[in-house]
């Protein structure tokens, strides 16, 4: 194994990363929690697929159609390798995390739903935390509008963990799936699985992790974790935009009712009813995002030739700079935890007295620092710590040191500002 | 350095010291604006007296330094003046703020709202700058029912 991480050379695989702003200011890319860069071999695999081997996948029986096909069902083994899955049958491809999570939430009350553990109604319950994206919190609302279920959330504790002290009160006999982010895209706490699991496994309950900012960012291994859905979003990963994944159980997927209704998810159809094609394409109706599919796969190629082991490491170091670094700013307030036990590379803070918009637009208009402000979307989480909006600086593998201390300059100087 | 010019100093004066700040009593109408993009809000209240004149506009609220600002300086504008004055320079404010940059403001109407005049090229910031115009507006409007 490499054990020099060279970010200097890592840097050089990402062109846009070598752009400059207007104004002659460098660019300093701290958003890749929101969207992450994409490598060269993303980029030109794409290219290529579109210039040479580009039709239609499943249904086309002429030679551009089998090398397409190829490729995009290529993509499934590489992102079932990437994820530990134990059959590729096991990747759904979705447009996003998004679509992951809807399609794992609408099984639920289906009256096509025939297996037990997809029937709900009132009495019944699910379990998500106040630290959801709004992805893993507005499917489930909607399933609780359509069924009656009501819907239960773990606290958040003042230091940004998951608050597990009534875990045994939230996690019943009536509940029939707990659905947790792996990661916080906001507070960087990773979430202990394990504990929730046993519980979950204890009274009978499903439980999904959203890992859309896991899987970038570690090694994560579906088998290892145990759960029974994942979801994570391509373009988070280097890979594409269009592109997201769901892993779900085998036996589970096969209980599942399908998604959406159309072309490639069918056995056969008559004029009175379909049956349906076994699962992963059951859930894969119409054309899919196939060059984005193929991106994808390139970019889990990428990520594992430089190693998940490294990147996690690289970041983690580079979490422990920032965390030191913005300590040193005066009224700047983290938001999550302030040590790197069981955290990654995202910290949001308020500045106190200035308004985020205020911050992130003066980072990039006067040093190129591009940051997110708002709510990322994570508003009930905002309103538990009672502020409206946080900034947010996000790393990945090609972030530098050199990088966290601009923008803690930068944070010096829009102090200046507002002084 | 482009939107240091967008941060006038008139601008991070009334965010740092706002003018006439505070739900105040007696009013005619209340209105809550949001900036659901941002969070923004404010709550806005308007007490009209005779031959149209604006007696008192209080308002509170929170957000970011543009939304607040501009609620200050809209609080300086109305004071002493009529609904009828008041309206004509929020129409004018308006056209500015929608000109994406491109429309030269009229600073005889618009005396301290010139400021803004750089916001109106950060579209995701027109919305800070409008959200307490907008709000009076509408107050306005209730106020008159
Ligand atoms: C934790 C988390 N979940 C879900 C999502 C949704 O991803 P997408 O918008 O690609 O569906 C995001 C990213 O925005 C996220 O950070």
């Amino acid at each position: 194994m490499n054990t020099g991480f060279d970010v200097e050379r890592i840097r050089k695989d990402f062109p846009i990363l070598s752009r400059g702003l207007p104004g002659g200011r460098p660019l300093v890319y701290l958003d890749s929690g929101n969207s992450a860069q994409k490598p060269t071999s993303v980029i030109e695999t794409m290219r290529e697929h579109l210039s040479s081997h580009y039709a239609n996948v499943g249904r086309a029986m002429h030679t551009l159609g089998a090398e397409s096909t190829e490729a995009y069902e290529a993509a499934r083994d590489k992102v079932a390798a990437f994820i530990g899955a134990p059959s590729r049958d096991e990747i759904v491809f979705t447009k996003n995390a998004s679509e992951a999570l809807n399609l794992v939430a609408y099984a639920f009350g289906n009256p096509m739903s025939e297996d037990p553990r997809f029937r709900i109604g009132p009495g019944d319950e699910i379990v998500i935390s106040e630290m959801e994206h709004h992805s893993n919190i507005v499917p489930w609302q909607l399933l609780a509008r359509r069924t009656g279920v009501t819907l239960r959330w773990f606290s958040v504790t003042d230091d940004g963990r998951l608050d597990l002290s009534d875990l045994d009160e939230l996690v019943t006999e009536r509940t029939k799936i707990v659905s947790i982010v792996h990661q916080s895209n906001v507070l960087g706490t990773v979430n202990p699985v394990a504990e929730v699991l046993a519980r979950a496994r204890r009274v009978g309950a499903l439980m999904m992790l959203d890992a859309s900012q896991s899987v970038p960012h570690k090694p994560v291994d579906v088998a290892a974790l145990g759960v029974d859905f994942l979801a994570f979003t391509g373009h988070k990963a280097a890979g594409p935009s269009g592109i997201g994944v769901l892993w779900g159980r085998g036996e589970l997927l096969e209980a599942m009712p399908p998604f959406l209704g159309g072309g490639e998810m069918i056995e056969a159809v008559w004029m009175d009813r379909s049956t349906y094609a076994p699962a992963p394409h059951k859930f894969e109706a119409g054309t899919p995002p196939i060059v984005e599919a193929v991106g994808l796969g390139a970019a889990v190629d990428y990520l594992s030739g430089i190693g998940m082991d490294a990147i996690a490491r690289h970041e983690r170091e580079i979490t422990g700079h920032a965390l030191d670094a913005l300590g040193e700013v005066p009224g700047l307030r983290v938001i999550g935890p302030e040590n790197l036990d069981d955290r990654g590379g995202t910290v949001s803070f308020t500045l106190e007295g200035i308004h985020p918009h205020d911050v992130g637009q003066i980072l990039d208009d006067a040093f190129g620092v591009a940051v997110r402000v708002g709510h990322h979307c994570a508003r009930p989480l905002h309103l538990r710590f009672g502020i409206p909006a946080t900034t947010r600086a996000s790393f990945y593998l090609y972030t530098t040191p050199a990088e966290i201390d601009a923008l803690v300059r930068g944070l010096h100087h829009v102090r200046k500002v507002f002084a | 350095m482009i939107a240091e010019s967008m941060y006038q100093e008139l601008i991070l004066e009334h965010y740092k010291h706002p003018q006439g700040r505070g739900l105040r009593e007696p009013y005619d109408a209340e209105v809550h604006h949001v900036n659901p993009t941002c969070g923004d809000e404010i709550t806005m209240r308007v007490k009209l007296g005779d031959g149209g004149k604006v007696e008192d506009m209080s308002y509170d609220g929170q957000g970011c330094s543009i939304s607040q600002a501009a609620a200050s300086v809209l609080y300086e504008l109305t004071a002493g003046s009529t609904v009828e004055e008041t309206l004509a320079v929020v129409e004018e404010f308006t056209r500015l703020m929608q000109g994406r940059g491109k429309v030269e403001a009229d600073e005889e109407v618009l005396g301290d709202a010139v400021a803004f005049a750089g916001v109106a090229r950060f579209p995701a910031r027109v919305k800070c700058a409008l959200l307490a115009w907008m709000a009076y507006k509408d107050a306005v409007v209730r106020s008159a029912r």
